[in-house]
Parts: structure tokens; C-alpha cells; sequence
């Protein structure tokens, strides 16, 4: 009896909190009908946001795997001063509200920030323009690849690749052959997780990008101003874009825990 | 951290790579973390002791801290309960339907917030699908302090799922069997046998879902209204100082909200310290 009653509960709340929302999403989008849907999704700052969006996930995944490919191997492999002082800081970002990290680029490479005056002087725009957009998202994803690549690598120890050198093989050749087939799995989860969190990043993009209409109108920001402009179903139409990147990334996830033995 | 540091101290003769890997992550982080946030801390050692005071101490910034924190609290006692009810049906009873129940819980991760924020705010409206049934009874969620606890909620679902899930999967069932052959039962076994050992766990979920809930800012400025004084949050009035180029005021509310998450951070890792510590003895 108790079994099925909170069976119950848990199903319906679940509907309510979670289901109810997403489906509400593409009720929305599609409430004027697809052809109303498909032109709004061609409206072109809708088109621009898209594919600003999916530059941004394009640039800041590889760079997020190979930091965090590099950061696992340092953590893992070598023991020295500082060690622990460097997983604080790429821990950091998870707690510091991504407003937070926006605030503090505005106050370092903004007009007035530090190093402004230098930026300004050698040309170098990082404010209110794709720089800027793509190192908060990295403040942002800092953590993802690390979090999930370091253990695997600790848990693994060096025995294998100390034996490869001392077979003889280079830095990289160890790396290729021994290390990397060890965690790929766990590498392509990092880097699920950082796609999923680098589309949607909206609070820091906010901030560093200044929200310019067609130029630096991230997917999400145009959501939000489809939304004051009082164009509910064109922000919807764009939302649905975001929330299938969200489903195919539930999707990976899920089939990537299964093959990496999670759970 | 101390299990690995045996072989990598003999590893350190052998494995190439330590310049170039410390160089990249020390230079990543340098400029993408460390640097930004030490500017965020000058700015508000420039302002000064009394000017930060008078910022922090303003009825509107006031205003929006108790909002905030408000909110977040009401959010997380939601998520706090419903976490543990979803913990324990998905780890505990089979039934169809639960592994896409499982998969649901990642939802609110994997979805961006301001689509959150966008579906909740319609939902809710008056001409929304609950919206229409809720405010007929009185009950106005959209642009009032409820909707900032809905939209909290909703972005912090998974936390005390996630945290609570692999420790009651690890349970032993010889302590209920032990706690039954005892006379225990039901509820009288949850309350004084398993919820104590989950306890910890479930603490550290609460905590992180707090902090998460204190810090956001996509899903619920949608929902919010964004009154001052009324429905205006700390992170919102952040952004509405930069907006009219008060970075100090910006940063000192930033300030006070990073300090804010850093103690949760740390009590998150006492309490994990804690527990861990707690297990060893009872093992």
C-alpha cells in the first residue's frame, strides 16, 4: 500500500515539476502551427542565435577537454606544491553563480576594468563581442571534463603508462595508445555535459556579451528577448531548439552511463 | 587524494609532461578564473569598509537579499522533501516507467534555465494550462515571490536526487532485517534506521541546492516581475547596477553573494567531512 501510494506521488509530482514543463514548451511553440513555427525559427536574429550558439559550443568544448585533459594528467600523475590549491580553484566555478563570473569580467577586461586601458590600447576587444562570450562559458564549464576524467585516472594509477615508458614510448604515443582508451568514455560524458551547460549558459553570457541583436544574441539571450518583445511563440519556437539539444544530451548521457558501467 | 599519492611519487621520475601540463592549466586558470574573480575582490577592497556597508546595508540591496535567501529556503524545503520521495521510490520499488523516471531527474541540468524560466512563466500565467485553474482560487504564482520559489525549485531538482541515490543503493539490508527482527516497522524503521544513515548525504544535497537556488538567476527573472522591494532579486539587482554603470554597487552585491556561496561550500564539505568520518566509526 505504502509502495504504491508513494509510487504515485512520486509519478505525479514528477508531471507536474518536470514533464508538464517540457512538453508546455513545444504545446507552445507549435500553438500557431508549423508554419508559423518554421518562420520563426528562420527569423533571422532567431538564425543568427543559432548559429552563434552552436559556434560557441563548437570553440568551447575541445578547449574544455583538452584543459581538462591536461588538469587530470597534472592531478594524477604528479605529486607536488600547490596541488590542492589548483582542484580548489577549478572546483570554484560549480558554486560562484554564473552572474557572479560575468560581474567579475566586466570589472577585469571591461572599458574601466583593469585591464581595459591596456585592451583598449593594443586593440583587443574581449567585451560585448564572441572573447568574451566564449571565456565566461569556459569560467562556466571549467569543472565538467575534470570532475569526471580525474577520478577515473586516479582510480586507474600509472602502472600502465610508466611500463609504456619504459618500453620506450614518447609522451604523446603514451598518451594515445595507453591513457586515452582508459577514459574515453568518461571524457565523452566531460564533454556531453559541457555542450549541455555551454548552450544554455544565459546569466554570464548576459553580462559579458551586452545582449546586441544579431551580433552577440546568444540562443538563450534571444529566447529572453523574443519573450520582452512580447513574441511568446517566437520565444517558444526558439526554446524548442534548446530543449531538443537537451533531450539528444539526456539521450548521450544515458546511453554513455550505461557503457561506462555507472549506476 | 591520498590513495594515488604512493605510486605518483614514482611516477614523478618517469612520466613526461609535468611542465607542459602545470603550464596550461596554471595559464587556463589563471585567465579564466583566478584573474577575474581577484578583480572582483580589489573592486571591493577599493570601495572600502563604510562605502560596501552603506551599499550592502541599502533598503533596496536589503530588500533583495531577503528575498533571495527567502526564496531559496522555501525552494530547497521543497526539493529537500520531493528529493528524498524520488530518491527513495527510484532505488527502492520496480515498477514500469522507472528508468525514464530516473532519466527526468537530469532534465532541469540539461535543460537551459531561461527555457525553464520561459515554460514555468507561461504555465503559470493566467491564460496558462495551471495558471487558469490557480488563479481563479486566488492563487497567483507568476510575478510574486512563489514564482521565484517555483523557478528555484525547478533548477535545483536533481541535487538532493543525485545526492541521496548511491547511498541508499549501498544501504545494508541487514540493519533493517536487524531493526525488523526487532519489532521494528515501516515508518519506525525509515525514521530511526535509514534515514540516519542517509542523513549526511541528504544534508549535503540540501546544501547544494541552497546554494544553487541563492545564486540563480535565468530561470526566475522570467517569472519574477522583477519588482524592487517586491519580487526583485540579488542577482537580478547585480545585473540592474551594471546596467546603469554602478559597478561598485554591482560589485559589492556580487561580493556578497560570492561569500555567501563559499560558506555554503565549505559547510557542504564539513558536513561530507563529517559524515565520512562517521561512516569509519559505524562500519
Amino acid at each position: 500500500m505504502t509502495r504504491v501510494l508513494l509510487i504515485g506521488a512520486a509519478v505525479v509530482l514528477t508531471a507536474i515539476m518536470v514533464v508538464v514543463p517540457l512538453v508546455y514548451i513545444f504545446v507552445q511553440a507549435l500553438s500557431a502551427g508549423w508554419g508559423a513555427y518554421v518562420s520563426n525559427i528562420l527569423d533571422p536574429g532567431t538564425l543568427h542565435a543559432i548559429w552563434l550558439t552552436t559556434l560557441v559550443a563548437v570553440i568551447v568544448v575541445p578547449v574544455t577537454v583538452a584543459f581538462g585533459i591536461a588538469a587530470s594528467w597534472l592531478l594524477s600523475k604528479f605529486t607536488f606544491r600547490g596541488r590542492g590549491l589548483l582542484i580548489t580553484m577549478i572546483e570554484l566555478p560549480f558554486s560562484i553563480s554564473p552572474i557572479i563570473a560575468g560581474i567579475c569580467y566586466l570589472l577585469l577586461y571591461g572599458r574601466q576594468g583593469y585591464l581595459g586601458g591596456w585592451l583598449a590600447q593594443n586593440d583587443i576587444t574581449i567585451l560585448f563581442a564572441l572573447p568574451g562570450i566564449l571565456m565566461v562559458t569556459m569560467f562556466v564549464t571549467t569543472p565538467f571534463v575534470v570532475r569526471e576524467v580525474l577520478p577515473l585516472m586516479q582510480a586507474q594509477g600509472s602502472d600502465q603508462e610508466q611500463a609504456a615508458v619504459t618500453l620506450g614510448a614518447g609522451g604523446w604515443q603514451v598518451f594515445r595508445r595507453v591513457t586515452l582508451p582508459n577514459i574515453r568514455w568518461a571524457l565523452l560524458y566531460g564533454a556531453v555535459l559541457t555542450t549541455a551547460r555551454a548552450v544554455g549558459e544565459f546569466g554570464g553570457v548576459a553580462v559579458v556579451s551586452g545582449s546586441i541583436r544579431g551580433k552577440t544574441n546568444t540562443l538563450p539571450l534571444q529566447v529572453e528577448l523574443l519573450f520582452n518583445d512580447l513574441n511568446v511563440v517566437g520565444a517558444f519556437a526558439a526554446a524548442t531548439v534548446l530543449t531538443l539539444i537537451a533531450l539528444v544530451v539526456l539521450v548521450a548521457k544515458t546511453v554513455l552511463e550505461r557503457r561506462a558501467g555507472r549506476h | 587524494m591520498s590513495l594515488t599519492s604512493a605510486p605518483a611519487v614514482r611516477a614523478r621520475a618517469v612520466l613526461p609532461g609535468f611542465r607542459l601540463t602545470l603550464g596550461t592549466t596554471v595559464l587556463y586558470l589563471s585567465i579564466i578564473v583566478l584573474i577575474p574573480i581577484i578583480a572582483l575582490v580589489l573592486t571591493g577592497a577599493g570601495i572600502g569598509p563604510a562605502r560596501l556597508w552603506a551599499i550592502i546595508t541599502a533598503p533596496r540591496t536589503l530588500a533583495s537579499l531577503r528575498i533571495t535567501i527567502t526564496a531559496a529556503a522555501v525552494a530547497t524545503i521543497i526539493n529537500a522533501a520531493y528529493g528524498l520521495l524520488m530518491a527513495w521510490v527510484l532505488v527502492r520499488y520496480r515498477f514500469p516507467g522507472r528508468r525514464l523516471l530516473d532519466a527526468l531527474m537530469d532534465i532541469p541540468f540539461a535543460l537551459p534555465t531561461a527555457v525553464a524560466g520561459l515554460s514555468l512563466t507561461a504555465l503559470y500565467s493566467a491564460n496558462g494550462w495551471f495558471g487558469s485553474v490557480l488563479e481563479p482560487l486566488g492563487l497567483q504564482v507568476v510575478y510574486t515571490l512563489g514564482g521565484i520559489v517555483l523557478a528555484m525549485s525547478f533548477t535545483s531538482i536533481p541535487f538532493v536526487v543525485r545526492a541521496v541515490q548511491p547511498v541508499l543503493e549501498e544501504l545494508d539490508p541487514a540493519l533493517e532485517q536487524a531493526a525488523a527482527s526487532l519489532g521494528s516497522r515501516g515508518f519506525t524503521t525509515f525514521r530511526r534506521v535509514i534515514f540516519p544513515a542517509i542523513m549526511p548525504a541528504w544534508l549535503g544535497g540540501v546544501t547544494t541546492s541552497f546554494a544553487r537556488s541563492l545564486g540563480e538567476f535565468g530561470a526566475v527573472v522570467f517569472i519574477a516581475g522583477n519588482l524592487p522591494f517586491k519580487t526583485e532579486i540579488a542577482s537580478l539587482l547585480a545585473y540592474i547596477r551594471l546596467e546603469e554603470y554602478d559597478y561598485e554597487g554591482a560589485a559589492a552585491i556580487a561580493l556578497v553573494l560570492m561569500v555567501l556561496a563559499l560558506v555554503l561550500l565549505f559547510v557542504s564539505n564539513m558536513v561530507q567531512l563529517r559524515a565520512a568520518r562517521h561512516g569509519a566509526v559505524t562500519a
